[in-house]
């Protein structure tokens, strides 16, 4: 096997120490099969200790290494080198504080997550001692979008993240549509409370680059502009109703 | 250094820390739950798992078969009670999930499906494709966000408890944003850290599975119980480790070696069957299944790969839209990191290390020799694994004894009032001291250095098959490094996200679960489970019908003690597997 020394640069940022952001290099014989992360322990393990990020699973399914690779968000742990230049230039998810070199501060996607209320708001109390009947169908209406690794690569590819911090963002925005479109669930009209407000899905400008980032193929884009549709409907109907459903 | 007040700590947000964190949110609404974890809850390791759940629903299967299999499973080192109260908890825990929104994979009257799991007589799996881990960790945190009593400290790296002797009082940590120490106080604390895979170089387990819970809790005087038997799964991918999930060969996948013989038929697990046989063939348990491999490849029948030897799992008769409806994680997996497609291609794999049956010494109350501290998860040893864990039974372990430990938690803490501070002040210095002195070690080891030597022993005298000479050297190599750790050098000096030394006191976890597996290992002299011993072969219920329980000693060797395992009503027998069994 044939052994490729591939060139990092990464983004490096010690608040203690830097005033800015500053680039290190870093010369990394690599193998055939290695991924970025791969790549960044080689440097962690063997060449400097002080560079700080996030990883645990290896597998594409933990969703902790989310990082721009040459400028695209991806996972660094399914970054094949294979596909990439031997200059490799790493930077940490944009639209976010940066903490420390390629670790950012994701508090508001998590505070998202609580404020969509992305959880099961039940249609009809639970069935005693027995499962909820969902046939395969109705699994199927929501099952992509339950998918999302909170991995955040679609916070950092969406423009209107970076414009509005207030904005729930792509991936908060799919999950809440995953329990929207579950049968099990009546919690629609109280999550449109904040995602369908000045913050919710009305700011997406249907860029679709969410959906083009997405390693687990959730399609956010789509499921906004579902939500959207559903929210129109909801707000023409309005008038007719007589009272909010139970939720 | 920062106090915060709580009734009840956990320690790890993965299944059982989440689980137990909303049994106490609902069974006592007003206690206030400090949920810590050295990561956000959605990157624990529970997300890894693939294959599913056990728990008897359907009709023509009884928790009577469920525990059976388990106990004959488990190589009779189950304790039977905590058993038969695992296999009547599990249908309720994973039916609680269904109504929380997971989305379990269904049938056509809509109603959960099953699938066959390795071990198991019938079919009683749950499973959500094949992410279940995935998605039972994402319903369970996504369920904990509506409750206001759970409070959450992530990016929180727990460091020692805090107790008298006699009492838990609370558990330091580090705040990794900004390395601000934080003493968390509460009358009740339970450890839900999961597993320590990463003791081993070559693991299905992610990164953060460094044993620090279980670290944690020994340090403390509480014992580790069972920990010389480490689970191989027989099917990782060869360099990296990933798991391709038991569900393969439940939903028929077969395992060839370089003749494209089924060669598991030779080492009693036959007949051959062209349909899966349950508890048979590639549906037989694991420990039997990787003991397979290393026989085949003693024999030079196994296949050459880049990354080492493997034989071949074979799925392509189960054709394309059956892989990607039940399997399409493996698809994706196998295409991105070995490159082939299951759909036209054998996948190449070999056993690699998964699970730790032992752990931390609990009752089946979760509760542990401590007043106050409970454990629960695969830190946790019950035990309903024994000498094997059959898969598919973690998960529900998780949530069984999860919410376990979360009920019984809030009841100690209902019942205690907040811990005085001078009785827990000099602890919590000395733990941050002992932080302090790390970062300021400027010595000749490094952490990578350290690790890959502790790797090269655990692998070479730890591994499927063991025995006394290389254990031996093994039990004394592992305690010079541990001297050597004292010696280490830490670049990074910083208070900002410091991955150097949050990886320094991972190691100094692992070392210390790596000498207790060794020594536990060692004291065992016999086979039983995932514990081979190649000067031992035959189970020896005579002496070591026992779990083995290691008490710490300070920087020497830990004590070695027995305590019996409780048989309630099925005496050991032999373990029998493929056509033999009906």
């Amino acid at each position: 096997m044939t052994e490729r020394t591939i060139r990092l640069e990464v983004f490096r940022y010690r608040p203690e120490q830097d005033d800015e952001p500053v680039w290190q290099s870093y010369d990394v014989p690599c193998r055939e099969e290695w991924v970025v992360l791969d790549a960044l322990n080689h440097v962690k393990d063997h060449l400097d200790g002080t560079l700080s990020y996030r990883w645990s699973c290896h597998m594409a399914v933990c969703g902790s290494c989310g990082m721009r690779v040459n400028g695209d968000p991806m996972l660094a742990c399914k970054a094949f080198l294979r596909d990439l230049p031997d200059r490799i230039r790493v930077e940490p998810l944009d639209h976010f504080p940066v903490e420390r070199d390629l670790i950012v501060n994701q508090d508001r996607f998590l505070d998202s997550l609580s404020a969509a209320k992305i959880w099961l708001i039940p249609r009809k109390p639970a069935p005693e001692g027995e499962e909820y009947r969902q046939s395969p169908g109705e699994l199927a209406a929501f099952r992509q979008y339950s998918m999302c690794i909170n991995c955040l690569l679609c916070y950092s590819a969406c423009p209107q993240v970076g414009l509005n911090s207030g904005y729930l963002g792509p991936a908060a925005l799919a999950l809440a549509h995953r329990y929207n479109e579950d049968s099990r669930d009546g919690g629609r009209l109280r999550r449109n409370e904040t995602t369908a407000s000045n913050e919710g899905v009305w700011e997406c400008t249907f860029v679709g680059e969410c959906s083009e980032v997405c390693p687990k193929h959730v399609d956010p884009a789509g499921a906004i502009q579902q939500m959207k549709l559903a929210s129109s409907i909801d707000w023409l109907a309005r008038p007719f109703r007589r009272k909010d459903p139970p939720s | 250094m920062r106090a915060v007040n709580a009734d009840v700590v956990i320690v790890g947000a993965g299944g059982a820390g989440l689980r137990a964190a909303i049994a106490v949110a609902e069974s006592a609404p007003s206690l206030e739950v400090a949920l810590v974890s050295k990561v956000y809850p959605m990157r624990s390791h529970t997300v890894a798992a693939e294959g599913g759940a056990a728990g008897v629903i359907k009709e023509g299967d009884t928790l009577e078969d469920h525990f059976r299999d388990t106990v004959s499973g488990g190589d009779w080192l189950c304790d039977q009670d905590a058993v038969d109260l695992f296999v009547e908890d599990a249908p309720r825990a994973l039916l609680e999930l269904e109504h929380w929104g997971c989305p379990w994979s269904r049938e056509a009257d809509g109603r959960v499906a099953v699938r066959s799991f390795g071990g198991m007589k019938n079919k009683r799996t749950w499973y959500a494709a094949d992410k279940s881990g995935f998605h039972i960790l994402h319903t369970l945190f996504q369920t904990s966000q509506q409750y206001p009593s759970i409070r959450r400290f992530d990016e929180y790296f727990a460091l020692d408890l805090l107790h008298d002797g006699k009492r838990c009082l609370g558990v330091t940590a580090l705040q990794m944003r900004r390395g601000e120490r934080v003493a968390f106080i509460a009358p009740a604390v339970i450890i839900a850290t999961g597993g320590t895979g990463q003791v081993f170089p070559f693991t299905t387990n992610g990164a953060i599975k460094t044993g620090d819970g279980m670290a944690i809790a020994y340090r403390a005087g509480v014992a580790l119980k069972d920990m010389e038997f480490v689970q191989y799964h027989p099917t990782g991918l060869p360099g990296t480790g990933i798991l391709i999930t038991e569900g393969a060969r439940g939903e028929g996948g077969i395992l060839v070696n370089r003749d494209g013989y089924r060669y598991l038929q030779d080492y009693n697990l036959g007949p051959p069957d062209p349909w899966p046989r349950r508890k048979a063939m590639e549906l037989g348990p694991r420990d039997r299944l990787s003991q397979a491999f290393w026989h085949e490849q003693r024999q030079g029948r196994t296949i050459d790969s880049p990354a080492g030897q493997v034989v071949h799992l074979d799925i392509r008769h189960l054709g394309e839209d059956r892989i990607n409806e039940r399997l399409p994680f493996v698809r994706e997996l196998a295409r991105a990191y070995v490159g082939v497609d299951p759909v036209r291609d054998l996948i190449p794999v070999r056993p690699v290390v998964h699970y730790t049956m032992g752990g931390i010494d609990t009752d089946i109350d979760a509760a542990t020799s401590l007043q106050g501290l409970y454990a629960a998860g695969e830190c946790a040893c019950v035990s309903i694994n024994g000498a094997n864990r059959l898969g598919s039974n973690s998960l529900t372990e998780l949530l069984v004894f999860g919410a376990r430990a979360g009920r019984n938690a809030a009841q100690t803490a209902r019942q205690a009032s907040t811990p005085d501070e001078s009785i827990w002040r000099d602890q919590a210095d000395a733990s941050f001291q002992r932080v302090d002195r790390l970062l300021a070690s400027n010595g000749g080891e490094t952490i990578a250095g350290l690790r890959d030597e502790m790797h090269e022993i655990t692998e070479g005298c730890a591994g499927i098959y063991r025995e006394e000479g290389p254990l031996t050297d093994a039990c004394r190599n592992v305690a010079a490094l541990r001297k050597r750790y004292a010696d280490l050098a830490i670049a990074d000096k910083s208070a900002t996200f410091n991955t150097q030394l949050v990886q320094a006191l991972e190691l100094g976890a692992m070392l210390e679960i790596a000498q207790v597996m060794l020594h536990s290992a060692l004291a065992r002299r016999e086979s039983r489970g995932a514990h081979q011993r190649l000067d031992h072969p035959d189970r020896d219920d005579e002496r070591y019908l026992r779990h083995s329980l290691a008490v710490r000693q300070g920087e020497k060797a830990p004590r070695i003690d027995y305590r019996p395992v409780t048989i309630t009503r099925w005496q050991p027998g032999e373990r029998v597997y493929g056509g033999v069994e009906k």
